[in-house]
């Protein structure tokens, strides 16, 4: 019998390898394999077209020299350390408010949910042309409340903002989540807080914010990884500029590679972006400890 | 003189639907702007003030947007990568999540924490030496690299699909047991069926990616023939700075966008159950 049993455990565990062989394939061949790859490229300067040639900490001497990357690096930071709270901030705020018993709530997640189911080159051409600084309904806009309106994705100091702004208008993907784990706290927790005489504010801070923070903490992990990886609107819309005000870290990451054809270099920046978003996380992860409440763990 | 408890209620419900109504009218306004400026004249396009509802409608424009270049062909493109990738998706995490979560193997847990953790390196890390390995395949502008990923699985969609096989009770599958179904069968008849409302959100999510992926293409693909269509409006971009054409670029823009807001018309149930699933187990 006890044969018979560990004969089964172990068909069971040979189809349970078969089953995820397609994902050990993939994590080796396109996560693994080439983060090590690109860990050696790193090391070498390659066109590639000759051979590549070892260059040692070459790349890396070049990279904390070359005012671009810091400059990546700095409008990648900014834009994340904006963007990502204030969405955070937007969405828990609206999903609050749509928590409170709203007639037609459906309609208006579906309305506030739409922009965030458009992307990519759409939404950049449109924005482009929303931010256009003399026919560009934004201004026109400010312009009927007296407000001379900025050059945005055209001018040096508007142009960060600017796309800011624009990933705000996808403040509503957020906010279908929150609702949702919203909805999962017990309403005991509250009458308990009202028979004690919490105000609103003071029941927002001590009952819902903990109740819900892992759904923030998730979001503000996956928000973060996700500023790190802007691209097309950069490329689309402003290509960098003006005068490198928007010079995302991927944007400049693309240039080297598929541009300038600089394999080694653009390896090194892969490499130090995947440090960075690796020590990003671990610190959040950190500071996890001290706000984010899971009630399994009391 | 204070408000009654009942007037402050109501002036506290009234803010709340003004706010909300403000805010959705707001979020509104490109959609608006973009729909309005398709239908313009190129001449009106450039008024300022700008009309809101244009005089007269250019229906033409969306006809324009097929006829100025092969539209449909991009269109085309993005489609079939589009269903490629939702059959290799599907296929390959549908197995791997049913691996993860209903069978017993040496080394699973660990594995799927390496899973899990992996969800969290952006592709732009690993994109050179998979670029160099596609290319040295010779499969530079081909769709392969754009669609042969897809067959071995995705963290994120396993992991999905894992959270919601862990729902199905394991009744089923000890009855099924007790009636003699194998193992592929217990998948294949049982876990896969349940699991229709989970596929169809990973299907939608792989449609979105797909559809709007930009990056991709940019690097693969060199000829024409093969843009996809957000590829080719990102092309077109460029001979827009000229000034011209803002009308018909907005309409391409409609087209693109238009089967993603249908799909999340038409599949809304199952769209933001994915998003809850996956944004609240995190």
């Amino acid at each position: 019998m006890k044969e018979y049993r560990s004969k089964l455990a172990r068909k069971e565990a040979i189809e349970g390898y078969l089953y995820a062989i397609p994902w050990f394939i993939g994590f080796v061949v396109f996560t693994t394999g080439p983060i090590i790859a690109s860990f050696l490229l790193s090391f070498t300067n390659w066109d590639l077209v000759r051979t590549p040639k070892w260059i040692g900490f070459g790349n890396y001497k070049t990279l904390i020299e070359d005012p671009l990357f810091w400059r990546g690096l700095k409008v990648t930071s900014i834009y994340a350390a904006f963007s990502v709270p204030l969405g955070i901030a937007g969405g828990l705020a609206i999903a609050v408010l749509m928590n409170q018993k709203i007639k037609g709530l459906s309609i208006f997640r579906t309305i506030y949910y739409l922009p965030a189911v458009v992307s990519g080159v759409p939404v950049s051409l449109l924005w482009s042309w929303i931010f256009n600084p003399d026919f560009g309904v934004l201004n026109y806009l400010l312009s009927l409340v007296g407000i001379k309106g900025p050059g945005w994705i055209y001018d040096e100091r508007w142009a960060l903002p600017s796309l800011i702004i624009m990933s705000l208008w996808g403040v509503g993907g957020g906010m279908v989540i929150y609702l949702a784990s919203l909805q999962g706290v017990p309403t005991e927790l509250y009458e308990a807080a009202i028979i004690d005489g919490a105000s609103s504010w003071r029941r927002f801070w001590s009952i819902t914010v903990p109740m819900i923070s892992p759904v923030i903490f998730f979001q503000l992990i996956m928000g973060i990884i996700g500023s790190f990886q802007v691209f097309t609107q950069a490329y689309i819309m402003t290509n960098g500029g003006p005068n490198y005000a928007t010079l995302f870290y991927v944007l400049y990451l693309y240039q080297n590679a598929f541009q300038w054809f600089k394999m080694g270099y653009a390896s090194a920046l892969a490499w130090v972006l995947f440090l960075v978003i690796l020590i990003l996380t671990f610190v959040q992860f950190r500071i996890a400890n001290y706000w984010v409440y899971y009630e399994s763990r009391r | 003189m204070t408000l009654g408890l009942k007037t402050t209620t109501i002036i506290i419900r009234v803010l709340i639907y003004a706010t909300i109504i403000a805010g959705a009218f707001i979020l509104m306004i490109p959609f608006f702007w973009m729909l309005s400026t398709s239908l313009k004249d190129e001449g009106a396009v450039w008024l300022f003030p700008p009309r809101w509802v244009p005089k007269p409608i250019i229906w033409e424009n969306y006809k324009t947007a097929f006829t100025m270049w092969p539209f449909g062909l991009y269109l085309l493109n993005s489609t079939k990568l589009v269903v490629i990738n939702i059959i290799g998706v599907l296929s390959s995490c549908s197995s791997v999540a049913f691996s993860f979560s209903r069978l017993r193997w040496p080394g699973r847990d660990f594995f799927f924490l390496l899973l899990i953790s992996t969800m969290m390196i952006p592709g732009q890390v690993t994109m050179i030496p998979v670029f160099v390995l596609f290319r040295s395949l010779g499969w530079i502008d081909t769709f392969y690299p754009l669609t042969v990923p897809a067959f071995f699985g995705s963290p994120f969609y396993i992991f999905l699909l894992r959270q919601f096989f862990l729902t199905i009770p394991k009744e089923m599958e000890e009855a099924a047991k007790v009636d003699g179904c194998s193992t592929f069968q217990i998948f294949s008849r049982i876990i896969l069926p349940l699991s229709k409302p989970a596929l169809g959100t990973v299907a939608i999510f792989t449609f979105m990616g797909i559809w709007n992926d930009f990056m991709g293409p940019l690097i693969y693909l060199n000829s024409e023939s093969k843009r996809t269509a957000s590829l080719a409006l990102g092309f077109f971009r460029s001979a827009w700075y000229g000034g011209t054409h803002t009308a018909v670029l907005m309409a391409s823009s409609m087209i693109v966008m238009l089967p993603c807001l249908f799909l999340f018309f038409f599949a809304q149930r199952y769209y933001i159950q994915g998003i809850v699933i996956t944004g609240l187990k995190g």
